[in-house]
């Protein structure tokens, strides 16, 4: 007869044992993995893989000329599209001390704003249905369409546009930008009304968010964490506040700062920054000088040999552009430093000690990009 | 006492809010005139596109079957992907002089990733972007055009 070996059941023993969340979860937005150590429901630790979707973009650079360079910046924060391109192109034009014309600036600033807008509402719309809320997916994107049609119809394309060129644009503005930019924010004005009886003062939303996953400013200071995310902890890293670039020094708006560094106030955060974005278009869309859409650049952009850093504020936080040029018209060597990347690295330390729903909801809080993590 | 009454006040602010959200849902159930779906394979015959709109490089040719490609080369030292090809060859034109005319300009579509540095920088305009969207096919093979059409020439006037 055989002798049945009884084994205690271990279900029930406060053991940390590990999952993988990710590669192909819908709440990481992307191939993130992320190895969560649990002890029953309650986070432990974490560890994030990235890797899954690097493409090698840095290398990549290194074969390109200047101009070429901008469409693989759309392709790492694809939601920032315009700014990461931004970037690229004030480090040329610093670099060769060209001076483009106001009508460019104008333009850019208003267009990096609209990025701004179309990114938070993806991320409102990812917010909610991470949450749980599947309504707020299908109004985020209703109103996020009107912006990309405003892009289609100037830039061409709707994700990845490679709108702007060392210099200047691609193209002037459709002479229909003006007006349609105006409806937009016309029209927004009423539906972001709709966004906060949805969400912002729901009440699961509330008890689900609030003093979830707080950020000191210190420890914001010291991991890095840019962009919205760093200034709910009250950490004041504002490039566009700090050092202006485009037009942003005539425009009048107010960075939004709050002390309390939980989910529901990096939540607030991007909805003020809404607000505040739809402010400086309006000051700005009235005003966009006649002139060139482009400076005169040479046919092949060679820049002094040297080192360039450049930096931005995309919609995730600051995106610096590190440039080492040898005289050719390739550069030598370039480091994208994705604010992402940074604000990955904290997720660890925000989610101990809470549940894995909580996860999801801080997670979503810091609104990753993936392929902006990986390049 | 106080906590009683605070226990209450949670519930119908809870209660109040969730309404709130209900209500705004509930104003677009009963206002289909507010749909925004677009009801893509039937509205094919109506769908227009933005006038800038990327869908694939093409190459316009006039009712003459005319060009204005004069294969010099710059659409393909500036693409990054090198989806563009250019054989071209020499001939002798009817008055003696020797001319570089394109035999074929090969489009790689399945490579580009629609930059638009090709269109920008031609300096005889020949390229332009086509308003085709519906690029699946069962075969990659098909992906890869010559954007000549057979029989074209080079528009006068354009020559280098």
């Amino acid at each position: 007869m055989k002798e049945v070996i009884h084994t205690p059941v271990k279900a029930l023993e406060e053991e940390e044992y590990h999952i993988n969340m990710g590669p192909q979860h819908p709440s990481t937005h992307g191939v993130l993995r992320l190895v969560v150590s649990l002890q029953g429901e309650i986070v432990k630790s974490l560890k994030p893989h990235c890797g899954y979707i690097h493409r090698g973009i840095e290398k990549m650079c290194e074969k390109d000329t200047y101009p070429q360079i901008i469409h693989l910046t759309d392709r790492m924060d694809y939601l920032s599209a315009h700014i990461n391109n931004h970037g690229v192109c004030l480090l040329v034009e610093d670099a060769l001390q060209i001076e483009v014309p106001e009508r460019v600036k104008y333009i850019r600033t208003i267009i990096d704003e609209l990025t701004r807008i179309q990114s938070h509402q993806l991320w409102w719309a990812c917010f909610g249905m991470d949450l749980g809320g599947l309504t707020c997916f299908f109004y985020g994107l209703r109103d996020r369409e009107k912006i990309l049609d405003i892009f289609e119809e100037s830039c061409g394309s709707r994700l990845l546009h490679s709108y702007y060129t060392p210099g200047g644009l691609m193209w002037d503005i459709h002479p229909n930008f003006q007006k349609s930019v105006k409806d937009f924010i016309k029209y927004f004005r009423k539906k972001i009304k709709d966004y906060d009886r949805l969400l912002s003062g729901n009440i699961i939303f509330m008890e689900r968010t609030k003093n979830v996953g707080h950020l000191s400013k210190e420890d914001a200071i010291s991991y890095g964490i840019t962009g919205p995310s760093g200034r709910a902890s009250g950490f004041s890293c504002d490039i566009r506040k700090h050092h202006p670039y485009g037009v942003y020094d005539k425009a009048d708006f107010r960075e939004i700062l709050f002390t309390e560094g939980d989910t529901y106030h990096r939540y607030i955060a991007r909805m003020d920054e809404m607000h505040e974005s739809m402010k400086i278009i309006e000051q700005l869309i009235d005003n966009i000088p006649a002139g060139d859409f482009s400076a005169k650049m040479k046919a092949v952009i060679k820049l002094p040999a040297g080192e360039y850093y450049q930096r931005v504020e995309t919609a995730r936080g600051e995106m610096g552009i590190y440039c080492i040029s040898d005289g050719n018209k390739t550069p030598y060597r370039i480091k994208f430093r994705s604010p992402n990347f940074s604000n990955l690295g904290v997720l660890d330390h925000l989610s101990r000690g809470f549940k894995i729903a909580d996860l999801v909801a801080i997670g979503a809080s810091l609104d990753f990009v993936i392929p902006d993590i990986d390049r | 006492m106080n906590n009683f009454f605070k226990y209450f006040a949670e519930i119908y602010t809870g209660v109040k809010s969730l309404l709130i959200g209900m209500g705004v849902t509930g104003k677009y159930f009963f206002s289909p005139g507010q749909i925004v779906t677009q009801q893509y394979p039937e509205n094919r015959k109506t769908l227009k596109m933005y006038d800038r709109f990327k869908g694939e490089v093409i190459m316009p040719h006039d009712a003459n079957n005319q060009h204005r490609c004069t294969g010099c080369g710059i659409c393909e030292n500036n693409c990054p992907n090198g989806s563009i090809e250019i054989i071209s060859m020499r001939i002798e034109t009817p008055e003696g002089k020797k001319q570089r005319i394109i035999d074929k300009h090969i489009y790689h579509l399945s490579m580009c990733t629609f930059c638009s540095l090709c269109v920008k920088t031609c300096p005889s305009n020949a390229l332009a972007f086509g308003q085709e969207f519906e690029h699946a096919v069962f075969d990659r093979a098909k992906l890869t055009k010559i954007l000549n059409q057979p029989g074209s020439t080079i528009l006068k006037g354009i020559e280098e």
